[in-house]
This record gives structure tokens, sequence and C-alpha cells, in this order.
């Protein structure tokens, strides 16, 4: 391995660090030498993109194709209201870069795929996932056991976290742990979702804390264990994770030996035009409101979605929508609308099958509404 | 008495109970009791055949059930049943940004 030398400058700077024995300046080493790999710069790449730089981690990749949104600052803790609009990976490299220019930081604004993922793995020696959807946790870990790099995993719900280490020394995955995602449909949709603003903040920093012990090789790190909080009640537990004899990636007849499709592996197929499917534009919509034409608009998000926004439709979501079809007019126009027009499809299909020929779904949903049309109405 | 632990996600469908008191002599009765409490929630946690979803492990105090007996495992009267699924992130959801 190339010599590390830290510099006066360095030296001052991890002086916290380099007096404590068990890290030392071998540690400090360590981390200047390491390059971490960080999956997402959301909730949970944001605290740990903060403290792996602080801390001095030599060679930082950060992956992401969004931009900073409004909504992100409720919990993102690197981008600030300047940021808005701009890509995360230039946010994020610039923020960092500005807590330690002694660091060297890749930013990769792009989509991590089964087609761009081993070539960006390969040249890193951890890898820290902090996505937000199944497939691409189920690429991550893949890539990382055909890679052989260790894969520091932190995952977050609403007041639910969890982190583990996966493919560490010879250490159970992912897949080991959970087989299969969960099909779409059965879990609820992201209008249920959200996050407490401050739980991604506390579990990527258990997660940064992850990263540093593997590069140290300090402490013991949470290969073959589950670290669950809860922190509604504030309950904290460590469950055992054993090896799967039948992992199709690790375990006794394993069957995958490259990246697949995950979207299909997770039952995500790609969004569709709905045969048949009537819609309306916004702007259709807004000469509707405007010429008072007669017709039924229906709501079909949750209550307290429209409790924050809404158009004056009436409210009937879309797991009740069976229950209510007396409600929906046959004899005028009615348009059937959510947050971005895929509830609302759904709602519409479904009645459709009930004889409905009257039902136009507004393209884009509420969101396209409040974007063209009236910008007096907050988004979410 | 053992008691499980119900997963936030999972609470909407207990009437918001988070944890649930059981007298059963298996995982598998306990669940089958919980679910006819809770009709609702055994869609999420029990697949066609009955058998408890692979997205969702449950653990008897530290200790997978699947390094047990499985669904089979004999409960003690102390025991801690957590039923942890997995969750994927929060920004969206627990699918994907696909959906709406």
């Amino acid at each position: 391995m190339q010599e590390i030398h830290l510099s006066k400058e360095e030296l001052a700077r991890y002086s916290r660090h380099i007096i404590i024995p068990e890290f030392n300046i071998e540690g400090q080493k360590k981390l200047k030498a390491a390059k971490v790999l960080v999956i997402g710069t959301g909730g949970l790449g944001s605290p740990m993109l903060l403290y792996l730089a602080a801390a001095g981690v030599g060679t930082i990749g950060i992956v992401d194709f969004d931009v900073v949104d409004d909504s992100n600052l409720q919990r993102q803790v690197l981008y600030s209201v300047k940021d808005v609009g701009r890509p995360k990976v230039e946010a994020a490299k610039e923020r960092i870069l500005g807590l330690n220019p002694h660091i060297n930081v890749i930013a990769y604004n792009e989509h991590l795929s089964s087609k761009n993922a081993l070539d960006i793995f390969k040249d890193y020696d951890v890898v820290a996932d902090g996505t937000d959807n199944f497939p691409t946790r189920y690429l991550v870990n893949d890539a990382c056991v055909l890679t052989g790099i260790p894969n520091v995993y932190a995952s977050i719900f609403r007041f639910d976290g969890q982190v583990s280490v996966f493919n560490y020394n010879n250490g159970p995955n992912y897949r080991d742990l959970y087989p299969e995602p969960p099909p779409p449909g059965l879990v609820p949709s992201c209008a249920e979702g959200g996050v407490l603003g401050v739980l991604p903040g506390i579990i990527g920093s258990l997660q940064a804390n992850e990263v540093i012990k593997v590069i140290t090789g300090i402490g013991e790190t949470l290969s073959g264990r589950l670290f669950a909080f809860d922190a509604l009640n504030f309950s904290t537990k460590i469950f055992k994770i054993g090896k799967d004899k039948s992992n199709p990636l690790t375990g006794e007849n394993a069957t995958i030996k490259e990246l697949i499709d995950y979207q299909q592996f997770c039952g995500i197929v790609p969004e569709q035009k709905q045969e048949g499917l009537k819609e309306i534009t916004v702007q259709e919509l807004k000469q509707k409101f405007d010429s008072k034409e007669d017709f039924q608009l229906i709501d079909v998000r949750e209550k307290h979605e429209y409790d924050f926004v809404n158009l004056g439709g009436e409210l009937i979501p879309l797991n009740t929508v069976l229950d209510n079809v007396n409600k929906f007019s046959r004899d005028k126009p009615v348009v059937v609308h959510c947050k971005g027009g895929v509830r609302s499809a759904k709602a519409i299909q479904a009645l459709e099958e009930k004889g409905f020929t009257n039902l136009y779904n507004l393209k884009g949903g509420i969101v396209a509404y409040a974007k063209e049309v009236d910008e007096s109405l907050p988004v979410y | 008495m053992a008691q499980l632990i119900i997963p936030t996600p999972l609470r909407k469908y207990t009437e918001n109970a988070a944890t649930f008191n059981t007298d059963s002599i298996t995982i598998e009765q306990a669940i089958e009791e919980l679910t006819t409490e809770y009709p609702d929630v055994k869609q999420h946690l029990l697949d066609g055949s009955g058998k408890i979803r692979s997205f969702i492990k449950v653990f008897v105090g530290e200790e997978d059930i699947r390094s047990l007996a499985g669904e089979q495992t004999e409960l003690k009267d102390s025991d801690v049943v957590s039923i942890v699924p997995a969750i994927a992130g929060g920004t969206y959801d627990l699918l994907l940004t696909t959906h709406d």
C-alpha cells in the first residue's frame, strides 16, 4: 500500500481522532487511504457524507440523479435554500469540500443501474447504501457481493430505522435477511409514507459509524446483526442474521452470477398508458371551473393529503372507491384526481369494470395543477 | 404470556396496537391468533398459502425463527416476538418512486 502521509494541517484537524488510543494515527491514515461510495444523497446520505468528510475519508464517491427540492430540506441537512433546483451531487460535493478540502470527492450525477453499477463500484473499498427504494437496495447488494465489497446498509421508514453491515468478512448479505421485496400494492403507498426528519440524522450517523469501523477495523461491526430503532417509543433492538442456504446469490445453489433487472425483480412494470383511459389536462380542468361547467370532481387521495391541499373535490380515498360506487355520477362528466395521476387511473380502471364510461383522469394530478395553473397551492 | 411487537407500518391494521399478548404455544398459532383478532393484518403478514411473507422477518428475542424451528418455534412465557418488515426508504414509500 502506498505510504499515507498526513500534513501538519491534517494532523491538527484530526487530532481528536489521533489522541484516541484505539484509533490513533494508524486509524486516521486508514481513513485517508479509504475510498467510500455513498449511494443516495438524501436523508441518510446527508449526515453520512458530512461525518465521513469531516472524519477524513480520503476519497468519497457520491451517486444520485436527483435535484434538490424544497421538500428535501426537512431532513436533508446537506442542502440550503440556495441549492434548490441544483443537482444533488453537485451541491453535496461543494458542501463537503467546503467542510474538508483535504479529501477527494467524485460525483456521479446518474441513476445507479445494472449497466453502470459494477463499473462504478470496482474503484471503491466500501459502499454505503442510503437509497430509498427496493430495486436499488437489491442492486447495491448484488453488485457488492459480485465485486466483493462490504455494504454498509441503512434504511428508514416513518419512525423506524435499520442498520447492518453486509458482505463483510464472509458475513451475510441483504438477501439472507430479506430474500424478496414486498410486491407492489401490498405495502402503503408513498402518500401514506413519510419520515420523521430527524430519523435519517440518527440512522445515517450510525451508518457513518459503521463505515468508519469497517475501514479502520476497530470495534465490532454490525456484520451478522440487524440494528432496529423505533423512534416513537425509543426501542432499540439487535437481531442476529444468519446465512440462508437458499440465497440465490451466495447460497448452495446460487443462480445469480451477474446483475439482473431489478425493477422486474421487484415486480415493477414500466408505467404504461392505460388502454382507453380518458384524460384531461390541468388547463382543461381550469376551463371547466371557469365556465362553471356541470361536472363532478373526485379526489382519491388520503384525508391527510386532502387536508394539506385540495381542489374542492369530493374525497373518496382509493381503497374506499369500490364501497362508494354510488357516489360517482353516471350522468355527467366525472374528473378523478390524486397527487400525480396513478391512483386516480387505478380508481377509473376499477370503476370502468363496473360500467362507468364518463370518467376522466386528471393528468399529472393536483401537483400538475399547482405547478401549471395555481401556483398559490402548496405541493408535497 | 409471550408478547408480539407489531411494526409501525402494520399498526394501521391492528387498530394502532403496538403489542399483542398471546398464550399460544407456537409462532404459527400466535400469528393465527393475531390475524383472527385483526383480520386486516393477515394479507400483509401471510402469503396465499399461509406462510409468513419473505419480506417479513420474525425474531424470538434476537434469534431469527428460521434458525429455530420456523413457524413451529415454541414460545415461552417471557418471550418477545418481533415482526420486522423490510423497509426501503423515507422519501417515497416502501415501494418505489414510480408510485404516485
